[in-house]
């Protein structure tokens, strides 16, 4: 299991967790050569409820499918926060959105709390692009790890998004990746 | 070079399907196999296939026995309350002869249960659910892309012996994406009805050809006069009381699947050689089994994973051999006890068989089937 990298992201349903771990599943298949699974778990309604993603990379066969102890976690709600966070690999990274999750978890992990949510309120004028900026610090996160090129995230974004959305979603995504750089 | 694609085992099971030439699809988006309509209806019209979305499950099924009566491939796809509608109309097509695949995208039950959370409660509900004796060709994949391919599986038996195919994914498989080489196209046999080749007038519709006891199959509108029923018929089509005509039929519905049982069953196995312990698994929960079994075998346990790819015919003699060998079997399913009624009837007592059930809308994670290996090892 050394070569498997396991990362959730967890929030409430329409924050498009989903879709985050989808598009990193895709960059990861189609542009970076590897091998990935993305599941989800989530209720019967559309909005609101628990809502998590998971994607395992790896350079060989996955068998299981799911996370059993995420490498990565980013958790955008409170509720996620308190069930999810102590399922982290030990030394695994955890990031927390800084304004749904009211305080920093203690776990045996690196732990960051950041402006996700506000950066797409604020910085980018729609909140709609949470998962985006959540993707551009995963994108950093991959690339100090050697994993992933961010440029192949970017890429699976571009491929995704629908049309006249690309400069919003590639904005969200640069910031996300910028405010990561400034931590790691 | 393979395109190769990022796709939900709902989607490539739809991709799969219009691989192997499938041009009409009858139904009603029901989730977790929603995605199979779905893609359906988007490619159907583009490859002069049509897509029907019928006013309920019954409908959907009827719609489907209709298009493959009149010429085309053709499948339905559900989930377990769609399933349980569609019976009786899966035993029509079992008796008439018409050749469509299903797809059970199980979820958990009873009833409408939980529509987004696996399961896999209707394995015997897929041998047993119609009423009546038929043989059953039920497929479990358990990968994105054995999705793709056994769907053409599915469509070239179903062609080949004039019956209904089932394919019993799972809500955890349907929902998930995965790398799919996808096979390039022609690298994959594909099978199509015999059509008959006599003049039409004289046709005779059930009248099975000798080399292989089953009778080549007309359309709709080919000029080959068919009667169609539900009721037991003669060779004519013609509904019959006679003993003899009726033993006739009643014996051709179930050799199609006993007498080419080798060419049907399918089955996987990882280091069963030495092994003390045989874990069988199936779908999704197969995922989970071979990571623990491959834990164990690092952990200096010898266990090995048999993972039956068609659940019917079940290869319960492949499976007798290597229990008897190995001397026990684990069999964890997402259910309180289906396929292991199954394993215990295949080994006949040469082995000590322990059961596995988790029923809580989860797939069981890898250290809860390692936990149990080990207890048994013990």
């Amino acid at each position: 299991m050394s070569d498997r990298y396991e990362i959730r992201f967890a929030g409430s349903g329409g924050q498009g967790v989903i879709l985050a771990a989808v598009i990193v599943g895709e960059a990861a298949v189609i542009f970076e050569g590897l091998n990935a699974v993305q599941s989800q778990a989530y209720g019967p309604e559309a909005r609101g409820g628990k809502s998590k993603s998971e994607v395992v990379i790896s350079r060989g066969e996955i068998d299981y499918p799911k996370a059993t102890t995420p490498d990565l976690q980013i958790i955008l709600n409170q509720t996620s926060c308190d069930e999810f966070v102590p399922e982290t690999r030990k030394g695994g990274i955890v990031i927390v959105d800084d304004t749904y999750v009211s305080a920093a978890p203690d776990a045996d992990a690196e732990v960051y709390m950041l402006p996700i949510v506000k950066t797409a309120r604020e910085k980018i004028g729609r909140e709609l692009v949470t998962n985006m900026v959540a993707l551009g610090v995963t994108a950093r996160v991959l690339e100090v790890l050697r994993l992933m090129k961010p440029d192949s995230i970017k890429k699976a974004i571009m491929q995704r998004v629908p049309k006249g959305t690309e400069e919003m979603n590639e904005r969200a995504f640069s910031e996300g990746y910028e405010m990561m750089k400034s931590k790691k | 070079m393979p395109r190769v694609e990022f796709w939900q085992g709902n989607v490539s099971l739809a991709y799969g399907a219009l691989a192997a030439g499938c041009r009409f699809f009858g139904g009603y988006p029901i989730t977790p196999s929603s995605e199979i309509a779905e893609t359906m209806a988007e490619k159907l019209p583009t490859l002069n296939g049509r897509f029907i979305q019928m006013e309920d499950e019954i409908a959907g099924i009827a719609a489907t026995i209709g298009g493959s009566v009149a010429g085309y491939k053709a499948m339905t796809a559900t989930s377990g309350p769609g399933f349980s509608l569609k019976q009786e109309n899966m035993g029509l097509a079992y008796m008439a002869e018409i050749p469509i695949v299903i797809v059970d995208v199980m979820r958990g039950g009873p009833s409408t249960g939980l529509p987004t959370s696996i399961a896999q409660q209707d394995v015997m509900q897929a041998r047993w659910g119609s009423h009546g004796d038929h043989g059953t060709i039920a497929y479990a994949p358990s990968s994105v892309q054995e999705c793709y391919e056994i769907a053409i599986k599915a469509f070239n038996m179903a062609e080949r012996f004039r019956q209904p195919v089932l394919i019993m994914s799972d809500e955890v498989l349907g929902h998930m994406r995965e790398k799919v080489v996808v096979p390039e196209e022609g690298s994959l046999p594909i099978v199509n009805r015999k059509r008959p080749t006599c003049d039409p007038g004289e046709f005779i519709p059930y009248k099975p050809d000798q080399a292989d006891n089953l009778p080549p199959m007309a359309s709709f509108g080919d000029g080959y006069r068919w009667h169609i029923t539900g009721l037991t018929h003669n060779e004519w089509g013609f509904p019959t009381n006679c003993a003899e005509e009726i033993a006739k039929k009643c014996a051709r519905l179930m050799d199609k699947v006993s007498a080419y049982r080798d060419d049907i069953v399918e089955y996987e196995t990882e280091s069963v050689d030495d092994a003390k312990i045989i874990v069988v698994a199936y779908g999704s929960v197969a995922r989970t089994a071979l990571s623990a079994v491959r834990q164990a075998r690092k952990n200096g346990l010898k266990v090995g994973y048999f993972r039956p790819i068609t659940l019917w015919p079940f290869p319960d003699r492949e499976i007798e051999t290597l229990a008897e060998k190995a001397g026990t079997v684990l069999v964890p399913e997402l259910n309180f006890g289906q396929m292991v009624l199954e394993v215990e009837r295949a080994i006949h007592g040469k082995a000590g068989v322990v059961q596995m059930s988790l029923v809580n809308g989860e797939l069981f994670q890898p250290s809860e089937i390692l936990k149990k290996i080990e207890e048994v090892a013990r």
